[in-house]
């Protein structure tokens, strides 16, 4: 029962529009830098197309999905109608409105901070302006989320809350709460001197409460992929969730252990004392729990489907898995890539090992591996498996889909392993030109190389991913059967009011949260003599 | 089930997952604060106290027997803000001129100098300021600037800046005609930390508290690069220009000011 069809279709297209922008411009930063071009005449096109990837990537795209998913969670796991569809329409707006406000002083030059901000540099303060505007919107879907679920848990007392919907809720709360650290920031600190009623900023306490937002922010992004993983993936290969508490207990996990680890993104700040950088490591460390509870649960339900269809022995069910459905392969390169990004993060999270690749590309592999390549590539199958409900109209071609998998998964492993290789060797990330006759650097020009041949890779894939939605919206007309998501092989009829609610994890979050910030931001903010000048962006223009 | 309660020792779920979380943080805590700063052979880590002041980063004043290594010279004291002095009134700039009838025999009649000092018509103002403050205080030497700055006062200088400022950027003498933009002028050096030179001073961007370049005798900022070089000039903000003529050859100084000297 799909009743906002039109509000998730439009938050699908935007996301959708902006990412598919978004990727010419990366590739495009990739071909310039690389030694295929010669030295790009003015840096500032650089770090104007860095910004605005950066933004429509990790703000605009993401959460658009999962705002567009989370209604048609809703909609789908409560069986009833949307509560609250004119606000849902606002929040849209916002996002849209925020979104157009932010990126227009970064094309005219005027806020090229590239998204993680990077005061004291300070842009045009409508660069955060919009991406506030982007952030209240989400704020809207979130309290829209929690609302929903309290209507139905009122109408449904004593009965457990749907797993996708639980799955939901959690993470629209991760965002709500990991949301905050920036809009402090942007608020407090930043815009008082974009808006020139302030003329210094603390830098480094900014750096903090960023940090706050900055991993944290993964896992929102990670989250609609989660539910995917439990909620779509069993269903639609044949097979059955193995566990529907373990299900909840991760996302559950989630909550508690994404927050209180930011600072390991600070470990070379020299602002933040080197004990809560190791309690952030520790932390950081346990997000492999809910990790690996997932990988658990996900591997063994596939095994269930895989032994359904017939398959015997140890390895028998592999072969016996539909591989030819686009679901069974996105997850499957999904959770390659996952490994493989995870593996890469252990090193990024530790205090020591970090200080090998800090600020090289091997971060802008990392991420891209995990974001760009696990995460995404699971967004393209959640549209594949919704897009027909949505529409009315069948997704016919299964062989564009899996070519546009295909695709995106070796684009993705092209693009990133290189990127990983030089960033051993050294190579800074986020610069506009790099001199590879220098005999330094000249063996960094063939992965270079190579990892630009994978982003022209991503663009064809991303391309066929746009091409094949438009194809499904003219598409002949279907009647979808009612949208379903996986059964578990036990259904629950009660789950400990623990695991049917958050007011356990979010107490654990929020106070996990005060243990490990608390002391580092009230320590900074009463430092005196901490604040800079701001570096106005674009002052001369 | 709703006679259950979730924030009671009697839920198994609030005792497992309260007692993990606090047993993790405790021992992670411990270890960060106490165990780990404690096996640190050099970090002076008298006792448990310090050992947890010093993992939260608390500031902690350097040991008495360490011996602070003052520079011998002075540095800039100026702070620069992007909108500092902007918007001068006509007072102000009236002021200027007439303080600015002593500056004419180097500086020229209207701030276009014939004697290889700097064209100061157009200049920005916190440039002119930041120099005027800086000869005063001696950060930056010079016999011939000096004792005229010795009286100027704090207002005196914003309006000369002002003054400056408002004066039109007109074309200098120029010998020689403008060639292509060099590359150290474009591009920089990246292997040796030099970014491009039109990034700050003109051509690309300007960045605050950098001197606007083009039509420059070519001379004085020839000289001017070398002085930072050899550390004889040393009123930079942040010795970002000695940084940077430090890693240039003498080629590329050449370059750089017969570019900019021949702009219009």
């Amino acid at each position: 029962m799909l009743n906002s069809r039109r509000l998730i279709l439009a938050h699908f297209w935007l996301a959708f529009a902006g990412f598919g922008l978004a990727l010419l411009l990366g590739e495009w930063q990739m071909f310039i830098r690389s030694p295929l071009h010669a030295w790009i005449g003015d840096p500032e096109w650089y770090y104007r197309s860095v910004t605005v990837h950066g933004t429509a990537m990790a703000y605009v795209f993401p959460t658009l999905v999962a705002m567009g998913f989370g209604y048609t969670i809703t909609e789908a796991a409560l069986k009833r109608p949307l509560v609250g569809i004119r606000c849902a329409w606002l929040g849209f707006g916002l996002v849209a409105v925020g979104t157009v406000t932010a990126v227009v002083p970064v094309v005219l030059g005027l806020a090229s901070v590239l998204y993680t901000f990077y005061p004291p540099l300070i842009g045009n303060p409508f660069y955060y302006i919009g991406v506030v505007l982007v952030v209240v919107g989400s704020w809207i879907w979130v309290a829209l989320m929690s609302i929903n679920l309290y209507l139905w848990k009122r109408d449904n007392p004593g009965r457990p809350v749907p797993p996708a919907m639980f799955a939901n809720v959690a993470g629209s709360y991760l965002w709500a709460w990991t949301a905050v650290g920036a809009a402090i920031e942007l608020l407090f600190q930043i815009l008082p001197v974009a808006l020139g009623i302030t003329s210094t900023i603390d830098a480094g306490l900014a750096r903090v409460f960023f940090s706050w937002t900055l991993h944290a922010i993964v896992y929102f992004w990670l989250m609609p992929t989660y539910i995917a993983y439990y909620t779509i993936v069993p269903r639609a290969i044949g097979g059955r969730l193995f566990s529907d508490p373990m299900a909840r207990l991760s996302f559950a996990l989630f909550l508690v252990v994404a927050m209180p680890i930011g600072v390991h993104h600070l470990f070379m700040d020299p602002q933040v004392g080197s004990g809560f950088k190791f309690m952030h490591s520790v932390f950081t460390a346990l997000v492999a729990l809910p990790t690996l509870l997932t990988v658990f649960t996900i591997c063994a339900s596939v095994e269930i489907a895989g032994r359904l269809r017939g398959g015997k022995g140890v390895f028998g069910w592999l072969t016996a898995l539909p591989w030819r459905n686009p679901i069974m392969l996105a997850v499957a390169f999904s959770f390659v890539m996952l490994g493989f990004g995870g593996a890469g993060g252990l090193v990024n999270m530790s205090y020591q090992l970090d200080t090998t690749i800090h600020n090289t590309q091997w971060i802008t592999g990392h991420f891209h591996l995990i974001f760009g390549g696990a995460i995404v590539i699971m967004y393209f199958a959640i549209a594949y498996d919704i897009w027909p409900h949505l529409t009315g109209r069948a997704l016919v071609s299964f062989r564009l889909m899996r070519a546009q998998l295909w695709t995106w998964f070796i684009g993705m492993i092209v693009l990133s392993f290189p990127w990983h290789y030089v960033g051993i060797l050294g190579m800074p990330r986020r610069m506009a030109f790099y001199d590879f006759t220098d005999p330094a650097i000249a063996p960094q020009a063939i992965p270079v190389m190579m990892s630009v041949a994978g982003g022209a890779i991503l663009v064809i894939s991303g391309m066929l991913f746009l091409a094949i939605l438009i194809r499904g919206q003219r598409a002949p007309r279907i009647t979808p059967d009612e949208y379903r998501f996986s059964v578990a092989v036990h259904e629950p009829r009660t789950v400990p009011l623990a695991l049917n609610g958050f007011g356990l994890w979010l107490s654990l979050m929020v106070g996990l949260t005060v243990v490990n910030y608390g002391f580092p931001i009230v320590h900074l903010m009463s430092m005196p003599g901490t604040a800079v000048p701001a570096v106005i962006v674009g002052a001369g223009r | 089930m709703s006679t259950e309660r979730l924030f009671s020792v009697r839920n198994a779920w609030f005792t497992t997952s309260v007692t993990t979380v606090v047993v993790i943080a405790v021992a992670a805590a411990l270890a960060g604060f106490i165990w780990l700063p404690r096996l640190q052979t050099n970090a002076r880590i008298a006792g448990v106290w310090d050992a947890i002041c010093s993992a939260a980063g608390v500031l902690r004043p350097a040991p008495a027997t360490e011996q602070i290594v003052q520079a011998n010279y002075r540095t800039t004291s100026v702070v620069l803000a992007p909108r500092m002095l902007r918007n001068a009134s006509a007072e102000s700039i009236g002021r200027g001129a007439t303080l600015a009838l002593r500056c004419t025999m180097c500086h020229g009649a209207r701030g276009l100098s014939q004697a290889n000092s700097p064209n100061l018509a157009g200049q920005y103002p916190i440039v002119i300021y930041k120099q005027l403050q800086d000869f005063r205080s001696g950060a930056r030497a010079s016999a011939v600037m000096a004792p005229l700055v010795t009286d100027l006062s704090d207002q005196d200088m914003q309006d000369l800046a002002a003054y400056y400022a408002y004066l039109p950027r007109l074309p200098g003498y120029h010998p020689a005609s403008a060639g292509p933009a060099p590359r150290i002028v474009v591009s920089g050096a990246p292997m040796r930390n030099i970014a491009p030179c039109g990034a700050c001073h003109g051509g690309l961007d300007n960045k605050t508290g950098s001197a606007w370049l083009e039509g420059q005798p070519a001379i004085y900022l020839q000289a001017q690069l070398r002085a930072f070089a050899s550390g004889m000039r040393h009123n930079d903000i942040s010795e970002q220009m000695r940084n940077i003529a430090r890693q240039m050859t003498p080629a590329e100084i050449s370059a750089a000011a017969l570019y900019y000297g021949s702009q219009p």
